[in-house]
């Protein structure tokens, strides 16, 4: 059976960025009406920033403020194939995915689609909170294509994958968050789809859920359904995926077998250029100019960065004069996850590391021989300074990076993070003492 | 290739999906094949709508009741009447305000369906219509139960039930379109404008005075102003009410013609802008 199943077209997606121009006609005469009107344009600025930007950051859009999340995209997906969708933030992933689950609609171009299609975008997709679990399986399941009579028929297969039985008539408000993740879930893991597409919904959950959603997605692929996933862990792509398409700011790197866009992907040249805005006004003789990460000697993403191996981060600077003279640096990274707690803060002067630097560009490396960090978004501020503690140039929470599950302990388990924000080196051991005995 | 042949018949052929042109005319067949959610969507929000409240459903009495009292009370005050007929005002102005709970309650809820659900209008493809659309649901039960409480009340006031009542059900399909030609203009305009869902209270309040709500059109209205306010599709859904329930005399054909072409107008309008708008819901709501 090699069917081809989807078959995308030239695709395009174009977002208009900030922009004013009279975009939808009708309403914006109904919008210039009532905006002379009433005299009150204040609430009418809202409007206009709609667009997302936020996943864009890599490209610097036209002036006219048009940005092409994708281009000119083209590939095939035959029955039963599994295909990783992957590529770094921005790359175009979600949008893609969007478009071929109909939700936006592309610019240019056309795709087939051939049965139906179930997209998962999301755990728990049109959960109520105020709403019993039993009312939001039937809620959640016709609004993923399932009929109420399919339902009814799996409902108690559903209840059971979740574990929820004892709590159907609750509202699911007062469900754990774990727990509406599960009957999230396994509404999705009953579809019957002809064709599945999943977006990082493994991204969610402890890393015991993960491993069941990606047991179930395995099952899924075996039982000869078509698959497109999209995901950071890169693992999981490669043990479920048997094709790949391989992203790069909007347009198509690589396709073809999983594994060879996996090693596209880890080979492609990347270096984060921190965003201007976040550096401090007027660097001082040196400036940072660039951002690497390292894990054994290979250059990763900054979204694919294994937990518990080892990770260097390469701050490439630059001195702003001409000037060569050797000069004495002092620097610093400081890590915060994404509730600004602060983690790490690693600095040269603790360390007594010293650092000189005789020539016009270098790169100050920071190695970590096991990465603590536990999966998940983690932010940077970056400072560096001369011998006499003066700030140089400090890069503010701009950078971070995203940790994925890896293999920190034998176990590969990791501390849930309600218990432990860091995983760090350690040995248990037992000694057996020479018992006192009373005779 | 005779096998090849059945093959291609029992597979489903490719569909192929592009940027749709901007002017689309409704696909009934997919809304028809999405119709359970309609249902599902109405139910939940039927759900969710008296949780936590004192008196539940009673709520869609004690507003009409609530309203008939104050005008009650204010027209007594001002010592004018405004009906022709010689019906006990409560039963004559709860014709008027019943339907038009209806109205004003699903447009209110329908304007801001799509941004309520907006999460949903992400990770989801339906067609969109199915939102609004589901949203007349609730309020046509709310409308079933003050009806019948209204028809409770007739008897109590001595109003004779009339023959015309079996043209009630035509005349509620009326009403459920003239509802859902404004609801479909008002939920896409909110979806990128989100100042329509600011300015829709003050549309239905004066809605409400331009309507024949809390008085008779005979009493309020001059003659020859009739035709304009027949233009506002209410005026003559409001009259047909009270002609079926309360057999007053029926609005003339002329204003009703016009009621119903400015209906069926602003239907049109409201289904193709709907469509015009859908293909940037998910991108700028």
């Amino acid at each position: 059976m090699s069917d081809v199943v989807i078959r995308v077209e030239g695709l395009g997606k174009k977002f208009k960025i900030g922009s004013s121009q009279p975009y939808h006609r009708l309403s914006e005469v109904f919008v210039g009406l009532g905006q002379a009107a009433l005299r009150f344009p204040g609430s009418l600025l809202g409007c206009r920033s709609i667009d997302r930007t936020e996943d864009l950051q890599d490209n610097s859009p036209a002036a006219q403020g048009e940005f092409w999340a994708l281009k000119d995209i083209n590939f095939e997906v035959k029955q039963g194939e599994v295909v990783g969708v992957i590529g770094r933030n921005g790359a175009g992933k979600s949008t893609l995915l969007k478009i071929l689950s109909r939700i936006t609609e592309p610019t240019e171009g056309r795709f087939g689609i051939k049965g139906r299609v179930a997209s998962l975008l999301e755990v728990g997709t049109g959960f109520h909170p105020e709403l019993t679990g039993r009312e939001n399986v039937f809620l959640s399941g016709s609004l993923l294509g399932m009929s109420k009579f399919e339902i009814k028929r799996k409902f108690d297969e559903i209840i059971d994958f979740a574990g929820t039985e004892k709590f159907l008539d609750t509202p699911v408000k007062r469900y754990s968050s774990g727990m509406q993740v599960r009957l999230g879930f396994a509404i999705a893991a009953h579809l019957e789809p002809e064709i599945l597409i999943v977006d990082e919904v493994l991204a969610v959950g402890d890393a015991e859920f993960q491993k069941k959603c990606l047991g179930k997605m395995g099952e899924v692929s075996q039982s000869g359904r078509t698959v497109l996933f999209v995901s950071h862990n890169l693992a999981a792509v490669r043990t479920l995926c048997t094709s790949g398409v391989l992203l790069s700011k909007g347009t198509i790197q690589a396709t073809g077998r999983a594994i060879d866009c996996l090693t596209q992907y880890s080979q492609m040249n990347q270096a984060t250029c921190p965003k201007d805005f976040y550096r401090l006004k007027k660097p001082k003789g040196v400036q940072v100019t660039s951002l690497r990460y390292y894990q054994s000697s290979t250059q990763v993403a900054e979204d694919s960065i294994t937990c518990g191996e080892s990770l260097t981060i390469a701050i490439t600077c630059e001195r702003l004069s001409q000037d060569e003279s050797s000069i004495g640096l002092v620097a610093s990274i400081a890590v915060k996850d994404h509730e600004q707690t602060p983690l790490l803060l690693m600095h040269s002067r603790m360390t007594g590391d010293n650092l000189t630097a005789t020539s016009h560009q270098f790169s100050i490396d920071l190695s970590i021989p096991r990465l603590p960090l536990r999966p998940g978004r983690y932010f940077l501020t970056i400072s560096l300074m001369d011998k006499m503690s003066n700030l140089l140039d400090s890069i503010t929470e701009g950078p971070y990076f995203d940790v994925i599950d890896g293999p920190h302990y034998v176990s590969c388990e990791l501390p849930p993070r309600s218990h432990a924000l860091l995983a760090i080196d350690h040995e248990w051991s037992l000694h057996q003492e020479a018992s006192k005995c009373l005779n | 290739m005779t096998v090849q042949a059945i093959d291609e018949q029992a597979d489903q052929p490719m569909r192929y999906y592009g940027p749709r042109s901007a002017w689309q005319w409704v696909d009934f067949a997919e809304l028809w094949r999405f119709r359970e959610l309609i249902f599902t969507f109405a139910l939940r929000d039927l759900k969710i709508r008296y949780r936590q409240t004192l008196v539940g459903a009673a709520w869609a009495v004690l507003q009409p009741v609530m309203t008939m009292l104050i005008f009650g009370i204010l027209f007594q005050m001002l010592r004018s009447k405004p009906t022709s007929s010689d019906l006990p005002y409560a039963i004559t102005s709860l014709c008027g305000l019943i339907p038009w709970q209806l109205f004003a309650s699903s447009i209110t809820a329908s304007t801001t369906s799509l941004v309520a659900n907006q999460n949903i209008l992400q990770k989801v493809y339906f067609p969109r219509m199915v939102l609004p659309l589901s949203t007349l649901i609730p309020t046509l039960v709310d409308f079933t139960i003050a009806l019948s409480v209204l028809l409770i009340l007739m008897p109590v006031y001595h109003v004779p039930y009339s023959w015309n009542m079996l043209a009630l059900p035509l005349i509620v399909i009326l009403l459920l379109l003239v509802s859902l030609s404004v609801s479909l203009w008002l939920s896409a305009l909110n979806a990128i404008y989100r100042d329509v869902q600011y300015i829709v209270p003050f549309l239905l309040q004066t809605g409400m005075f331009v309507s024949p709500v809390v008085y008779e059109m005979d009493a309020a209205v001059p003659e020859k102003w009739r035709w304009l306010y027949s233009l506002n599709p209410m005026a003559g859904i409001l009259e047909l009410f009270r002609w079926s329930l309360l057999g007053l005399p029926a609005p003339s054909p002329s204003s009703l013609v016009v009621s119903m072409g400015a209906t069926f107008i602003l239907l049109l309008g409201g289904a193709v802008y709907f469509r015009r708008m859908e293909r940037f819901f998910s991108d700028r709501i």
